[in-house]
């Protein structure tokens, strides 16, 4: 028995006799038990309870506010969301704006928003944890809990989870959705909106089955080497390419490039015209064509002006060959049936003029360093296996290669991709929201042998890039569908007949939207044969005159015939009719002086119509709406009336505010303007 | 016994201290030259979405007493609520400025940063910046502004937007002109937007919108006349500052 002894004595040396063990165990037993209640009354949240009561007491409205408050663990649940939410334990001051001053968190109030917070919770938007009760677990990637929090500059991306139209208070997303479209990234990743809708670019990247009669391959070569070095505002990514590669894919793009159906041999290639005159006659005639509505160039300054629907012609002339340019000039669709680039029936003097123009914005830096020696057979063949590899054809149309099935992940489900699936370049923060940032800034700092090019993206273009991607979630597809906002439909709209060919001829939809399609630059067309009279509009189709102002981008003259303008008149004077109202609403013979007298003092005293518009350009000076100097044979009496009441119904989003004048000034209104006919044309001052 | 209790706490202390993130502070150039002054060359009250990076870099410069520019002073940047400077510390170039770009922390409101510089005793000079985070609210009222509002309101061209400012009578007041606007309610504000100058005394050149526009967006509107306010908005009516 000599371990029990031992054991003994070891006993007695720690607490004694048997009395006092007791007693020392005793106080043990109740310092273990006091653990409980110790640990429950030390509890974080409870802290932040006991803050925010010391807060509101002493301000005038603690009655209210302590009386609204509730203490305890609080929980918004609500199980078809899938949401747990106890932020509001902490954040008790959530629902108070008198407490607007109060800048320590978690006692702000929540700024203003759509939503209540009772209908969604908080982690639907801001992500974290929403059953977790420590500030620790609930806002950080912690072992236990994946989801942090997501911050603020990406916030937006919650509202596309439901929003899958464009939203006028979230422009980062709308940024970010039009750049996923117009970068091309979904020609190569496939994203799928959550009600089942692919995106589409929104880009023209040029076909190239015939690039060989378009330009050169030293061209080819130094464009692939660095598009951003031709044009600052190309779209196309830097590949990151060798020179070898450059070379080879060049060679390949030329070999398989096959002759197109031209112009050639019908009539000769208008000579370039390069003397001094008529080079500043081709300036002239590129000014008064408005290519710069859709095509930039650098000033001498260096300040890149002009719009961004076609390709920046900074440098035009170091890349195009000058019989291409005139087979374009005169017909675009010969070369690339889908352009944006309208047929603009140049004559062959004006053809000559603008290639003599294009011709002398060439800068022969950019080729300077590119000489190329006749490619190999090797060399083509390596050519097409690289153009394979980089998927080229993912967005460029090439003879015999094909367009690639999921060449990049797919990003549908992007904005909730697992962390721990994710592989982290050195440097870059643990969550998703820096991951997609970094993957998009720099994409091959996550190994030299991925495929994704080097974009040339602002900084904010990254985060709206980012916003839009943060918005594919998960979540997004299991919400409730009756949440669920859903985006416009693309239109399929195509004219038929004649005037339908004209309008495809012309390229109207690149910059007018009819019946839900088209571009986004020019007014839209839709209810036109019930906005214009018709001898007007098939002036203006001959001869397209400023309407507004203050507008840069301008509606190009096409020098239609005759027959033609009356072909698209007839057309559009029919078909284009707003159901909205009759035109014989209005019998316009009926107007007396009298009317058009109280109209015009309507017009420049009641609703100062002159701070926008111009009637009499001598007086009036407003320079936001079009000039009205000769409103009354543009417009039909009854659309000026209906417009009055209400502009938005006949033009959504359009700047003329929604006046709702009663019949009688509307009336007196429109026949005021009506009466503007015959005044002489006379020049506005430019301002 | 003493020694194995000495020697758990140094172990206990050396894995908590490695298990602490440690970022190493980088090593700080000693100035070359001191200044007497700050003075702000560009980049305040610009308006930003919350935790955004702000459009344009903000540039301070350092002057002696003679107000000459000092190259090679240490400038460094402060700011509350979340501001991240890059960089936040620095050396004056040879034309005696430092520029940082700003982004602004995840709440809305005003932010106030502090750019600071020492001479040779080391007194520190300081300026103090505002830069605005806009939050929901006020970038849906940026938005609305944008469509409806600032052709005339504001008086300043850009290369895409003619102002309509100087056509007008009536002088639009711009949007940060808070000497005018912070002495009007939300109510005077809403029936201004809503009714239009004319129903309320004054000038029909501002048209009504309430037909244009929801409530949520004059709302909106009103949000971001209050955000961009200078001298800053202070609300109105019962309010009581916390200590």
């Amino acid at each position: 028995m000599s371990l029990p002894k031992r054991v003994r004595s070891a006993w007695q040396y720690l607490f004694g006799d048997s009395a006092s063990a007791f007693g020392t165990l005793s106080a043990v037993l109740l310092i273990l038990l006091a653990v409980v209640p110790a640990k429950d009354y030390f509890r974080e949240w409870l802290g932040y309870q006991k803050q925010y009561l010391r807060l509101i007491h002493g301000r005038g409205d603690a009655t209210s506010l302590s009386r609204r408050f509730q203490g305890g663990l609080q929980q918004i649940w609500m199980p078809e969301l899938g949401v747990v939410d106890r932020c509001t334990t902490c954040h008790t001051a959530l629902k108070e704006a008198s407490l607007a001053d109060v800048k320590t968190q978690p006692f702000r109030p929540h700024p203003a928003i759509p939503h209540k917070l009772t209908e969604f919770g908080c982690v639907i938007c801001h992500r974290g944890q929403g059953a977790a009760t420590t500030v620790e677990e609930a806002h950080n990637s912690t072992k236990s809990w994946e989801e942090p929090i997501l911050p603020a500059r990406y916030l937006e991306a919650s509202c596309g989870q439901c929003h899958l139209d464009r939203l006028m208070g979230t422009p980062r997303l709308n940024q970010g959705r039009d750049a996923l479209a117009q970068y091309g990234c979904v020609r190569c990743h496939t994203i799928k909106s959550p009600d089942g809708v692919i995106m589409t670019g929104s880009d023209a990247p040029p076909p190239l089955q015939h690039i060989a009669d378009k330009t050169t391959r030293e061209w080819i070569a130094a464009w692939l080497k660095n598009p951003q070095a031709y044009a600052g505002s190309a779209t196309m990514p830097n590949f990151q390419l060798a020179d070898d590669e450059t070379r080879d894919i060049s060679a390949f793009l030329i070999a398989q490039s096959t002759p197109y159906q031209t112009h050639k041999g019908t009539e000769p290639a208008p000579a370039a015209s390069q003397d001094t005159a008529a080079l500043q006659e081709g300036t002239s005639l590129y000014g008064e064509s408005f290519c710069s509505s859709c095509h930039a160039m650098q000033n001498a300054a260096g300040m890149l002006v002009g719009g961004n629907l076609g390709p920046e012609l900074t440098r035009a002339g170091s890349k195009v060959k000058t019989e291409w340019l005139a087979d374009w000039l005169r017909d675009p669709k010969t070369y690339d049936p889908d352009t944006r680039m309208p047929h603009y029936r140049l004559d062959a003097k004006e053809v000559g003029l603008l290639i003599g123009f294009l011709s002398s914005k060439s800068d022969s830096d950019f080729l300077g360093n590119t000489q190329l020696a006749a490619a190999t057979p090797a060399q083509v063949e390596h050519g097409k296996t690289l153009v394979i590899e980089r998927g080229c054809a993912n967005c460029h149309a090439i003879n015999g290669v094909k367009k690639p099935d999921n060449f990049a992940p797919e990003l549908t489900l992007v904005g909730s991709r697992p962390l721990e699936r994710i592989l982290f370049a050195p440097g870059v923060p643990h969550t998703l929201a820096d991951y997609i940032g970094a993957k998009i800034r720099q994409p091959r700092s996550f190994g030299n042998a991925l495929k994704m090019p080097q974009y040339t993206l602002a900084p904010q273009q990254v985060d709206a890039l980012a916003t839009a991607l943060l918005a594919q979630t998960q979540l997004a597809q299991t919400l409730p569908v009756s949440l669920r906002i859903p985006g416009r439909a693309p239109s399929h709209y195509r004219p038929a007949g004649k005037a339908g060919q004209l309008i495809d001829d012309m390229r109207c939809f690149s910059c007018h939207k009819i019946d839900g399609r088209g571009g986004d630059m020019a007014p839209e067309l839709t209810w036109e044969g019930s906005s214009v009279e018709r001898a007007w509009l098939v002036s203006f189709l001959k001869n397209p005159n400023t309407l507004r102002p203050s507008l840069i981008r301008r509606m190009p003259k096409f020098n239609v015939t005759d027959a033609e303008a009356s072909t698209l008149a007839d057309y559009i004077m029919t078909v284009y009719q707003t159901p909205a109202f009759d035109q014989e609403t209005l019998d316009s013979s009926r107007f007396t002086p009298a009317d058009v007298e109280h109209g015009k003092e309507l017009f420049y005293g009641k609703y100062a119509c002159q701070s926008c518009h111009i009637v009499d350009p001598n007086k009036d000076k407003g320079y936001i709406g079009p000039t009205l100097t000769q409103v009354g044979t543009r417009l039909t009496a009854s659309w000026m009336f209906h417009w009055l009441k209400n502009s938005q119904s006949l033009r959504p989003g359009t700047q003329e505010p929604v006046w709702n004048m009663n019949d009688e000034d509307a009336r007196a209104v429109t026949a005021f303007l009506v009466a503007q006919k015959n005044a002489p044309r006379k020049e506005v001052a430019q301002k | 016994m003493n020694r194995a209790w000495l020697g758990s706490i140094v172990l206990a202390l050396g894995m908590t201290s490695a298990c602490s993130r440690h970022t190493a502070v980088p090593a700080e150039a000693p100035p070359k030259a001191f200044g007497a002054a700050l003075v702000l060359v560009s980049g305040d009250k610009q308006a930003a979405g919350v935790g955004s990076a702000l459009d344009q870099p903000v540039v301070v410069q350092v002057n002696d007493e003679k107000g000459t520019a000092v190259a090679g002073a240490l400038v460094r940047f402060a700011g509350a609520g979340g501001v991240i400077f890059d960089p936040d510390r620095g050396l004056t170039g040879s034309d005696g400025q430092f520029t940082t770009n700003v982004s602004l922390g995840g709440v809305h409101g005003l932010y106030r940063i502090v750019a600071a510089t020492k001479n040779s005793s080391g007194k520190a000079a300081e300026i103090r910046i505002d830069e605005i985070a806009l939050g929901y609210q006020e970038t849906l009222g940026k938005q609305v502004s944008d469509i409806h509002c600032v052709r005339c309101h504001d008086s300043e061209s850009t290369p895409e937007r003619v102002s309509n400012h100087d056509n007008l009578i009536a002088q639009a007041h711009s949007f940060t002109d808070g000497a005018i606007l912070n002495a009007m309610s939300d109510a005077d504000l809403a029936a201004i937007i809503g009714h239009g100058g004319a129903a309320l005394g004054k000038s029909a050149e501002m048209p009504p919108y309430g037909n244009t526009l929801t409530k949520p967006e004059i709302d909106a509107l009103i949000g971001l006349l209050r955000a961009l306010a200078d001298p800053p908005y202070r609300p109105q009516g019962i309010f009581y500052a916390g200590k």
